[in-house]
């Protein structure tokens, strides 16, 4: 009867009081813009970490993605927060991937490129895209800096049960439709608050098919539905991926861990609290027109007209977001055009989203008025991309191509956009002022960013790459 | 630590907006920071400064009628986003207890409670008239009491709302939950011995 989560969930309770439980926390990852303060309770407390060696710490959201940052961070406040995660994780005996270890990256990208994260763990991290670990059947979620204290601290968080959601996915995908399309197309579906209160599943053959890569772009959004948890039941994918990885079990214990994870998956008579399904066959390349993840539509539409909403605080919010992004209702979306183009974040900065983007950049060019930066995910993806030679597509198009960071997705390291510019962007929000303040931002896929560089506006990518 | 709460009675500010991001509460430059204190400098910065960081006043913080306020009166989904607890310490850093709207985001509804900010969700319905009474009576007060768990609107309409008990407890008491917690430390021990004997693949030192 228990669903994936449940099983987790049953697996790790310490202790309970009342609805709540005391889930043991196996794996934390820290960077260094939540965790000073945690820290800094600590001390101030007398407190000590009490499992170090089930920590890994990363910075960056701070750090620049050009090679001069192994010299000098020119921001004091990077600086110093970089500094500080140094002394913090060294004094406490937590490994750490600093600014020059070939291992460094996003710290949503190294945590499943180390092994660190299994099926059927608890993982967390300050940080909300941590639900995209779930990608592998754990429990995998966001919490803020005191929950990180906690952690730290006890290696435990007090927890209630989630509602259960499960979204199915079904349907071949067309080409050059990608994750990211569906996932942007579950979130229009079912609203930025659709999935506040729930752990989602996400089932169905569509869901099967798809590679680790393309299951974490799925997992990752579900935070921009409200769901602090997304998750996907482990299978042979899961286990192929996982083989061989540093942190994986070693030989000896293989073929246990893998009986253990082939019970993981939610029960056939599972309980639901909604279901929501999908037909993804006809799904089409997907862009956000608003300052919400949930204003997304095909990328054949057109601007939506705030007026035609019935409801009024919806349509104050549309008008609002018109008005930010400086569009006009019935523009075609494929005539808006961009200044930047942003390719990388914990969204789509892994191999294949290189791959995809560079499939359409290859013999192209970055169009004139176009800025257009491929930021790969961690210091691994960029060497496997160099060695399939991505980097000199990318170069020969005109893309820049930077070292692993956070870059252009929040707006913290020099990686900005400027007021008023209009971003082509792979990452996973669109708030005001996200990128910069005053720049205006467009979710689409790795494939469709490419489109964009290249034609200097929006476009369809399919018939780009015809 | 948890800021000890009881009870308010203040001007409400009306947010009249909905699905407001924690990017918008406290853009990510702020967030270059050691420390939880001084982050209401950056609350909401570019709804309150114009380009030239010039106060914009028809912004409710910049109404004069509605400085000192306490109570955040907000729209659907407030604090969605990013997990950044500097969110919570702005709001409470520019000066506000209580953040009343008809829902919140999860990861900051947790964060509020953990410091002492209290979320309280009433019906959208009971927002809305309470946000359309605060902008047509500018200064009204909103009254906030834990204990009998209720608001007074600016109207004396009374709405009685829901908060977990011990996160309640934890509120008046300004508890420390991780001492509380550390008091099953013999429970965390056993635990993780059998873990170890179960699923010892979990447990390689990720330092070593």
């Amino acid at each position: 009867m228990p669903t994936l989560f449940e099983k987790i969930r049953d697996r790790h309770v310490v202790t309970r009081r009342g609805d709540d439980v005391l889930l043991y926390i196996d794996r934390q990852l820290i960077h260094e813009v939540t965790s000073p303060q945690a820290f800094e309770g600590l001390r101030l407390a007398g407190r000590t970490v009490r499992r170090p060696g089930a920590m890994l710490a990363v910075p960056d959201h701070n750090v620049p993605t050009t090679p001069d940052r192994s010299v000098r961070i020119e921001d004091q406040g990077s600086r110093e927060q970089i500094q500080a995660l140094r002394e913090n994780t060294l004094g406490a005996g937590i490994a750490l991937f600093d600014i020059t270890d070939p291992r460094q990256g996003i710290v949503h990208i190294i945590g499943p490129e180390s092994g660190l994260v299994l099926p059927g763990i608890t993982v967390v991290c300050g940080d909300s895209h941590t639900g995209t670990l779930g990608a592998f059947g754990t429990i995998a979620f966001g919490v803020g800096t005191s929950e990180v204290e906690h952690v730290l601290a006890t290696q435990t968080l007090w927890q209630r049960m989630p509602r259960r959601m499960r979204v199915t996915v079904n349907g071949a995908l067309r080409p050059l439709v990608t994750p990211k399309d569906v996932i942007l197309a579950v979130i229009a579906k079912i609203g930025a608050s659709g999935g506040t209160g729930y752990a989602i599943e996400f089932s169905g053959e569509t869901i099967r098919k798809m590679s680790m890569e393309g299951r974490m772009t799925v997992c990752n959004m579900t935070i921009e539905a409200g769901a602090r948890f997304g998750l996907i039941a482990p299978d042979e994918t899961t286990f192929a991926y996982l083989k061989g990885r540093p942190l994986a079990p070693p030989p000896s214990l293989w073929d246990a861990a893998v009986s253990d994870w082939k019970t993981l998956p939610s029960d056939p008579d599972a309980t639901w609290d909604r279901e929501v399904a999908l037909d993804a066959s006809n799904l089409e390349p997907h862009v956000t027109w608003g300052t919400s993840p949930q204003d997304a539509l095909p990328v054949g539409g057109v601007v939506p007209d705030p007026e035609a909403q019935p409801d009024p605080s919806e349509r104050a919010r549309m008008r609002r977001a018109l008005e930010y992004m400086a569009l006009v209702p019935g523009t075609r979306l494929t005539a808006i055009p961009v200044d930047k183009v942003f390719i990388g974040s914990c969204t789509n900065s892994r191999i294949e989203d290189l791959r995809a983007a560079a499939a359409v950049a290859k013999g192209r060019k970055v169009h004139a008025s176009v800025t257009a930066l491929v930021v790969p995910g961690s210091g691994l993806v960029k060497r496997q991309a160099e060695e399939e030679g991505l980097d000199r597509v990318f170069v020969e198009a005109g893309f820049q191509w930077r070292l692993p960071g956070c870059s252009m997705c929040l707006g913290m390291n020099p990686d900005k956009l400027k007021p008023g510019e209009r971003c082509a962007s792979t990452s996973n929000r669109n708030f005001e002022g996200r990128q910069g303040p005053g720049g205006r931002t467009h979710l689409m896929s790795p494939p469709m960013a490419a489109a964009a560089a290249v034609t200097g506006r929006i476009a369809d990518v399919r018939e780009v790459a015809r | 630590m948890i800021e000890k709460f009881v009870s308010l009675n203040t001007v409400g500010v009306p947010l009249d907006r909905g699905n407001v991001d924690t990017d918008a509460i406290i853009p990510a430059r702020y967030l270059k920071t050691l420390k939880r204190t001084g982050l209401g400098v950056g609350l909401f910065f570019a709804w309150r400064y114009d380009a030239g960081g010039a106060e914009l006043p028809d912004f409710p913080l910049n109404r004069p009628s509605f400085r000192g306020g306490e109570v955040l009166v907000t729209g659907e989904n407030f604090g969605c986003g990013s997990s950044r607890e500097h969110a919570v310490w702005a709001l409470m850093d520019f000066g506000f207890r209580a953040v009343i709207a008809p829902s919140f985001s999860d990861i900051f509804h947790s964060n509020c409670l953990k410091n002492g900010l209290l979320p309280v969700t009433l019906p959208a319905a009971d927002v809305r008239s309470m946000i359309d009474a605060l902008l047509a009576a500018p200064g009204g007060k909103v009254a906030v009491d834990l204990p009998a768990q209720t608001v007074r609107g600016p109207g004396g309409d009374i709405h009685p709302f829901r908060v977990d008990p011990f996160a309640k407890q934890c509120l008046l008491e300004g508890l420390d939950e991780i001492a509380m917690t550390l008091t099953a430390a013999a429970e965390i021990d056993r635990y993780e011995r059998e873990r170890k004997k179960a699923t010892p693949w979990l447990f390689p030192d990720l330092a070593g």
